[in-house]
């Protein structure tokens, strides 16, 4: 097993076709080529679920939320807080701990900011070398706000982060560690037990940027013993400009609001306001609706896939990859070699070939795939790289996608160099 | 496959490697990102009593199409000033469809990379470079 909330399973078989059919743009020709996705570490694709969600919403309740008396007021609240229960049950928790925000960077955000003024100068905050600049920038921010310090685990050669430093890097000044749940390059799972036990020993608190891990499937979040989770609707089959924040709760309610503005008071005079409790706290002004709504609905479509066969299709992806990548003279894999506690992100190099080169070569094979720093440019600079080439996978990926794509990089490699 | 961005014309450019390396004795060196991509460009130039290129040599950290313009640019800076190079700036932009007009040897290499908008900052950051060593 993998990890969270994929079952173990064995020989089950994955209808990728009947998947593939809920996603009407993977049978779009462009440019006279059929749609070989393989960026859905940047942004996944949507399914018609989630696009006739939101077109519901626009076309028989659009009105703003928690406002109005009229009824499409009404039925918009209402559609809007059921996508927030959606959501919660995606991760398994109660429904009014979950904070709708802009997406993963807003939620990290709102956390730098929110729990940040809790904190004190000296204070200290553990995150990795492997973070995406997401997780990275909002701490710089609070450190130069207030005086934090941050300290950075480093990463092993095979692309985890290297929790062995862990003892010598937390202190009884951490107050909080925010570590990528999945990373955006390696595709390596965090071992969160033993993060969550570590960090406990010293009251830390622990976050987690789910923004790679949440594509792939439900979670419990109690289970996990973090006090955050944060994640991306556009990377999860949802629209853009939504995510979602998991707090504890009385986390939350301690922490002062990020933005001010309607829906997240209590009672406002001129002279002083009171907060709302959370998750209103956190929402100011009107929020993203229809995105809320169809990351509701992406939720549901995660929740009622057979996870335990669609992860294993996603495996038998990463071997099929990481065998046909060997075959090519000169390729060489950054992140781990297995696929134990991994996910379907996998980064590699082709020897005097520039990442850009291999990616746009591929493009010209109607295969998209993201290449360079992946906003993880300290990842970079710590193992010398130019960049690497990801080929990042969801459970609507088959074998031609990847066929394709070893044909393109065996012809980048034929040509290039 | 459709559309080729890697002609036999580009590729020979960055394979040919002209003016790669680092100079001994340069009166002026810049270096210039893209911050987009990574890509990396440092120039070095030995100027003339005149202020024009007697010599040149370049450290290109980046993709293949920003190691062919900076091999490109090597291969004719010599003896041009600034005022010269402005004008090779001008005929990598007609290459890349970006201005009006007829475009020459070597940029000319670079038209296929009109059709690549996302690309084109890395034909022209040996440019950029080199532009600003001359400043
Ligand atoms: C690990 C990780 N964290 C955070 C983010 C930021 O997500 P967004 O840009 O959607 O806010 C990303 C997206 O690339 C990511 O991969």
């Amino acid at each position: 097993m993998a990890g969270e909330g994929t079952g173990m399973s064995i020989g089950m078989s994955f209808d990728v076709a009947a998947v593939r059919g809920q996603f009407p743009i993977l049978s779009e020709i462009i440019d006279g080529l059929p749609v070989h996705y393989l960026d859905n570490g940047a942004s996944a694709q949507t399914p018609l679920a989630v696009i006739d969600a939101v077109r519901r919403y626009e076309t028989t309740g659009r009105a703003n939320v928690l406002r109005g008396v009229h009824r499409l007021a009404e039925r918009a609240t209402e559609s809007y807080e059921n996508a927030r229960a959606q959501v919660a049950s995606f991760l398994g928790v109660p429904t009014m701990e979950i904070v709708f925000t802009g997406g993963c960077t807003a939620a990290i955000n709102l956390v730098a900011y929110s729990y940040g003024a809790l904190l004190k100068p000296g204070d200290r905050i553990l995150l990795s070398e492997l973070e995406h600049h997401s997780n990275i920038v909002p701490w710089q921010l609070l450190r130069s706000r207030s005086g934090i310090e941050l300290d950075m685990l480093p990463v092993t050669t095979d692309g985890r982060i290297d929790l062995s430093a862990l003892p010598s890097l937390l202190t009884p000044k951490t107050k909080l560690v925010s570590l990528a749940h999945v990373s955006n390059v390696t595709g390596a799972l965090l071992d969160v037990r033993t993060v969550v036990e570590a960090a406990k020993s010293v009251g830390a608190k622990v976050m987690l940027d789910g923004a790679q891990r949440a594509p792939h499937g439900p979670l419990d979040l109690p289970s996990l013993g973090i006090d955050f989770y944060a994640f991306a609707g556009h990377k999860a089959y949802g629209p853009n400009g939504i995510g979602a924040l998991w707090g504890r709760p009385e986390l939350m309610d301690a922490m002062p609001p990020f933005m001010g503005g309607g829906s997240m008071i209590g009672r406002v005079t001129l002279a002083e306001t009171t907060w709302a409790p959370s998750p209103r706290r956190f929402e100011a002004g009107t929020p993203p609706i229809g995105p809320a709504i169809g990351l509701g609905a992406a939720c549901a479509w995660m929740q009622a896939l057979d996870w335990a066969a669609a992860h294993e299709h996603e495996m038998d992806l990463v071997q099929r990859l990481m065998d046909g990548l060997q075959k090519i003279d000169g390729t060489q894999l950054f992140g781990p070699a297995g696929l134990q506690n991994r996910y379907p992100v996998v980064s590699f190099m082709l020897d005097g070939v520039h990442p850009h080169d291999v990616a746009q070569t591929l493009d010209s094979f109607g295969v998209a795939v993201r290449a360079g720093h992946h906003c993880a440019q300290p990842l970079m600079e710590r193992f010398d790289l130019d960049g690497t080439t990801r080929v990042s996978m969801a459970p609507y990926n088959d074998n031609s996608d990847i066929d394709v794509l070893l044909a393109g990089v065996a012809h980048a490699a034929k040509t290039l160099r | 496959m459709s559309d080729q961005i890697y002609q036999e014309r580009i590729v020979a450019l960055a394979k040919a490697k002209t003016g790669a390396g680092k100079l001994e004795n340069p009166t002026r060196t810049a270096r210039r990102d893209n911050p987009l991509c990574g890509d990396r460009v440092i120039v070095d130039v030995r100027l003339d009593g005149e202020g024009r290129i007697a010599e040149i040599g370049h450290q290109v950290r980046g993709c293949l199409l920003c190691q062919a313009s900076a091999s490109a640019l090597s291969a004719v800076a010599v003896g041009r000033d600034a005022a010269g190079i402005a004008e090779l700036r001008h005929d990598a932009e007609r290459a890349l469809g970006r201005e009006p007009g007829e475009t020459h040897e070597p940029f000319d290499a670079f038209a296929p990379v009109a059709a690549h908008k996302s690309r084109q900052e890395c034909v022209l950051l040996p440019l950029e470079a080199l532009k600003d060593a001359l400043a």
